[in-house]
């Protein structure tokens, strides 16, 4: 394998999936940088955008460290809030964002595959759709 | 507040730049909107459709997300699912003129069709494989000459097995993988040509496949594409009669604008379908036409294309990726409860939400 942190299954012994950069100055915990490991864009962007819907946040960027780097850096500056609490907040909203778009996606294909069959003319033949 | 609307929802096309391509609905931007994220605004706003489904191919329209989030269930579709896919080869006897390392990468990217949900990762320590982890093939062809005494030239009269396909694979269950028998362990298509031989030329190997990622390894990609657009919007600021309107429709894709007969007799240009539009902008070049026509696009709403190698069904697909994504935030959810971090050990006087 040319990258074993690509592997899921291998990361998550081996390695922390999320760390806390220390500050050098103490008491500001509305002010922070994390480490997210094995990720990249693809949550990182949708992180971004989740929190800054999120009223309690003044700032939120992430950046990739280095392309050989498999983490991201995430900062979070809130207005007062922990940003441990916001960020925590954030997964929760985009858990529960990608829960309803599952749902509205296997409901949709339920029925629309009654009369998409139709138009292929039982081209679709699959032992079961779940 | 109209032109506020657009360009919260739209993005503009003009003859030379495009505006308003970023999302700019977060709060604090405007004074007159409710930007802050609300799950129910969410789920009142957010929609599927599915235009069409095939074995391999699928196009849906996703509207109501951002980019950030489509791009996400994107990115995901073409690295983050597992596969199935031949990762070594142990190569007992080829004497065909093709080498080693080569017929190695190109049976790597051979598309298996098995479904790897029903498999783990590979340990990177582990030596031997398993039935958990592993599935094996065996190919074994002999090229021949056939017994002609014509003074044939065409190689297919001449030689027997000179072109190895994929149908020539043959799985082995391992010990402990006989339920497997049931679901077809083979190469999604039986007529990929990895190699031609010539008589003499002797193929014998042991393949094996492991589940992986596209992250990791291309051959390890569920799709061929997986590709999205946003929906075209065309205004007319204007209407358009006669020749006009004919250049008018000339200046689109087959489809987008239809010519109407008005009660005097007249064509005017109507726009039909502004789906079919590819964005060519090519109206822009006519100077009597290109200040009366906006061109726009919808900013949330994307018109997605699955196009699976055929080891998933496509549907099967994107419901994978939205699991991913969400299994993401599910991990660092745990992560978070689980470790000092969430609990704010680490600072002196931990908070609660």
């Amino acid at each position: 394998m040319a990258n074993a942190n690509a592997n899921p299954a291998l990361s998550a012994t081996q390695k922390p999936v999320l760390e806390v950069v220390e500050m050098k100055s103490e008491n500001e915990e509305s002010f922070q940088t994390f480490i997210l490991h094995d990720e990249d864009h693809t949550l990182g962007n949708a992180l971004k955008f989740i929190l800054n819907k999120n009223p309690d946040v003044a700032f939120v960027g992430y950046s990739i460290t280095h392309p050989s780097e498999n983490k991201i850096n995430l900062r979070i500056q809130t207005t007062g809030k922990p940003a441990v609490e916001v960020l925590k907040q954030g997964f929760k909203d985009l858990k529960q964002m990608c829960a309803h778009m599952l749902t509205t996606f296997e409901v949709r294909l339920n029925k629309d595959i009654i009369s998409i069959m139709e138009v292929h003319k039982g081209s679709l033949n699959r032992e079961s759709l779940s | 507040m109209t032109h506020i609307k657009d360009i919260r929802q739209k993005v503009q096309l003009t003859e030379h730049t495009v505006f308003n391509v970023n999302s700019t609905n977060f709060p604090g931007t405007y004074t007159d909107f409710d930007d802050v994220w609300s799950q129910e605004r969410f789920e009142e706003r957010f929609q599927i459709d599915i235009i069409s489904l095939s074995e391999t191919d699928m196009e849906f329209d996703m509207v109501g997300v951002d980019a950030a989030i489509a791009n996400a269930i994107r990115r995901i579709l073409l690295a983050e699912i597992p596969t199935m896919a031949i990762e070594s080869v142990a190569i007992w006897n080829n004497t065909s003129i093709i080498q080693d390392e080569v017929l190695a990468h190109r049976l790597g990217l051979i598309p298996i069709k098995a479904d790897a949900r029903l498999f783990e990762y590979k340990q990177k320590d582990a030596e031997e494989p398993t039935s958990e982890d592993t599935l094996q093939f065996t190919l074994k062809i002999k090229c021949t000459r056939n017994n002609v005494s014509s003074d044939a030239t065409d190689p297919n009269v001449l030689y027997k097995n000179h072109r190895v396909y994929t149908k020539h694979m043959e799985w082995v269950p391992l010990p402990g993988q006989e339920h497997l028998k049931a679901k077809e362990i083979r190469p999604v298509h039986e007529d990929i040509l990895i190699t031609t031989m010539r008589p003499g030329h002797e193929l014998l190997m042991d393949l094996y496949c492991v589940k992986g990622i596209g992250k990791d390894h291309a051959k390890f990609s569920p799709v061929a594409t997986a590709s999205y657009r946003l929906l075209p919007e065309i205004r007319l600021l204007r209407e358009f009669y006669g020749e006009e309107a004919e250049l008018l429709q000339k200046s689109f894709s087959p489809g987008v604008i239809k010519l109407v007969e008005t009660s005097d007799g007249q064509k005017m240009a109507k726009v039909a379908n502004a789906r079919l539009d590819t964005c060519s902008r090519n109206v822009f070049r006519h100077d009597e036409l290109k200040d009366d026509v906006s061109l726009l696009r919808v900013r949330d709403h994307f018109i997605f294309s699955v196009e699976s190698t055929g080891i998933l069904p496509p549907d099967v697909l994107v419901s994978e990726a939205i699991k991913t994504l969400m299994g993401k935030c599910q991990k660092f959810l745990l992560e978070l409860d689980s470790t000092s971090i969430g609990k704010g050990k680490h600072k002196k006087g931990g908070k609660k939400a």
